[in-house]
């Protein structure tokens, strides 16, 4: 019988929505409820948050003074112990899932299936590769446990229910001292985060110059959009490397992407492909970007942008 | 420290656009321009730069593939990796495999460090330096944007989802580099000249013990499906009225 173990991600205080996301994902396992497990330290309103999730069944919240951080050399061997009596083990495709997951999967010497997008059967996944531009099937073996990364994108959070018990879990590894957690700095400043932005204002070569993205950042300010930019702004130093949106840059899914001035090379393509609505203005009527775009005007973006800010109003 | 061990992927170019076979074999690959993968050329980079500081005596550069793979390890002596090893082989390898033929590097070379990048972008799994980390038991410091080292210890700074995340870890220990880590330098022609005396030591998979055969079953290849064709608008009006109707604009 298939046993599921979902790795709750949070912040100490709240459970992020991306274990809403897995347990969604695992309800299609069709192998009854979720147990969740929450590691943490005083993470007591976390474990109640997860035990309302639709698709738990039972939290179990290992709760440690070593677990106070998100560091996958300390939360690994905890998990790994757990997981041998499960089936199934998934956790968010987040940069936490993304770093503690392959560490547990190699502590259980079995392969990991990374950035699952769709169920195709209990062992049977799609995932994407080449950044979207090749999705394939794989299938884990009936003698390997299934250890998945969950793709955020893919799967709607589970709604909620009726609360499920919490019980406390003891792992009896002990965690490792050769990893130490310094500090978290947050991100840039009021602007909102490039991968998470509901809208983001994007700049290529046709921009021209660093000053001239400043007509940028006053759009994405009056639409409370983040900034990107396309790999040659960045290369031409127009913008720093951090906004680069692209295969070898940051891979978005807004629901409006705004792109101006940008040619449209492949690798920026594969960077935006999820986004709801692409919006492209170009000078150039044959410029690629045009093909994927759902709405292209053709157009100077320095005459473009004044006049798209004066109908906001 | 004394040793840095760097992993070089051969994979398609960033900019050139793949193709999935007709019958979903497989990702056409033959005749495509191939690089080494970006997040590797950044970790070479940043190898390179603490062996400049005099924080490491020697960097290694390591590719397991097809002998073609040599051409990737030329590059890597080319920007100025000491040596490098070319662990033959033909066919598809998982990351637990990957990790495994490094694990036996790594112990063999005795590393301080290695830095690998944080995913190929070709199979985007992510997971080989975490799985290298784990059975090396060993620290894992994944999707730096900034590494400083200090004898025994790392200062790793990570691009997490929250921001900015900073980590302490003990040598040796495992760095995976993100975009933000440092720009790679150019190859110049007179380094590739001296890249050619270089030496490539060849290290068999059978000699390090381990199974390369993959675990997973990969069933089939599909290409994403397409985006809906799209609309060309005259005007800024009409811009604005297509996103309205489209509810995009609130």
């Amino acid at each position: 019988m298939s046993k599921v173990l979902v790795i709750a991600e949070h912040n100490g205080n709240h459970l992020n929505p991306s274990t809403a996301r897995c347990l969604s994902c695992a309800a299609q396992l069709q192998a009854g409820p979720a147990d969740v497990l929450v590691l943490g330290h005083g993470a007591e309103a976390v474990a109640r948050e997860a035990a309302e999730v639709a698709g738990a069944g039972r939290v179990l919240l290992a709760d440690q003074p070593a677990f106070a951080q998100p560091l996958a050399a300390m939360l690994a061997p905890a998990v790994a112990e757990l997981a041998r009596g499960y089936t199934h083990v998934l956790a968010p495709s987040t940069t936490f899932g993304k770093d503690l997951l392959p560490r547990v999967a190699a502590l259980l010497g079995v392969p990991q299936v990374s950035e699952v997008m769709s169920v195709e059967g209990p062992r049977k996944f799609r995932r994407p590769t080449y950044a979207g531009n090749a999705i394939i099937t794989v299938e884990v073996p009936d003698d390997l446990p299934v250890v998945a990364t969950v793709r955020n994108a893919s799967f709607k959070a589970a709604g909620k229910a009726a609360a499920v018990p919490v019980e406390a879990w003891t792992p009896t590894a002990t965690a490792p001292t050769h990893t130490r957690y310094v500090e978290l700095r947050s991100g840039g400043g009021d602007r909102p985060d490039l991968q998470t932005a509901r809208a983001v204002i994007s700049g290529g070569r046709g921009v021209g110059s660093a000053e001239n993205f400043a007509v940028l950042y006053r759009l994405a300010d009056r639409l409370g959009a983040a900034v990107g930019a396309s790999r040659a702004a960045v290369d031409a130093g127009f913008v720093p490397n951090e906004l680069q949106v692209g295969q070898t840059g940051k891979i978005i899914a807004p629901e409006v992407y705004f792109a101006f001035g940008i040619s449209g090379a492949i690798q920026h393509l594969t960077g935006i492909k999820d986004a709801g609505t692409i919006v492209a203005v170009n000078k150039d009527g044959d410029a690629p970007i045009f093909e994927v775009a759902d709405i292209g005007l053709v157009g100077d973006l320095f005459q473009v942008i004044p006049e798209i800010e004066r109908r906001l109003g | 420290m004394d040793k840095i061990i760097v992993g070089l992927k051969r994979v398609v170019d960033y900019n050139v656009r793949i193709r999935v076979k007709p019958d979903g074999s497989g990702v056409a690959t033959e005749g495509l321009k191939m690089s080494v993968n970006p997040f590797d050329e950044i970790a070479l980079e940043e190898a390179l730069r603490i062996r400049e500081r005099g924080e490491a005596r020697e960097v290694v550069v390591v590719s397991i593939g097809p002998e073609d793979c040599q051409q990737q390890l030329r590059t890597g002596l080319a920007m100025g990796a000491d040596r490098a090893v070319h662990v033959p082989h033909d066919g598809d390898l998982e990351p637990l495999a990957v990790a495994r033929i490094l694990l036996g590097l790594v112990t063999r070379e005795a590393a301080d460090l290695v830095i690998l990048g944080k995913q190929a972008i070709d199979d985007d799994c992510s997971q080989t330096g975490q799985m290298l980390a784990a059975l090396w038991d060993r620290p894992q410091a994944t999707f730096a944007s900034k590494l400083e080292t200090s004898g025994t210890t790392a200062r790793v700074t990570r691009e997490v989802d929250a921001g900015l995340e900073v980590i302490e870890v003990d040598l040796p220990a495992v760095v995976t580099t993100d975009l933000r880590l440092n720009e790679p330098r150019y190859v110049k022609l007179p380094d590739i000249m001296k890249a050619k005396k270089k030496p490539i030591e060849s290290v068999t998979i059978a000699s390090l013990g381990v199974d390369p055969a993959p675990r997973l079953r990969t069933l089939h290849h599909e290409p994403p499906a397409p985006r809906q064709k799209g609309v060309m608008v005259k005007d800024v009006d009409q811009l604005m009225g297509t996103l309205r109707e489209r509810g995009v604009l609130g």
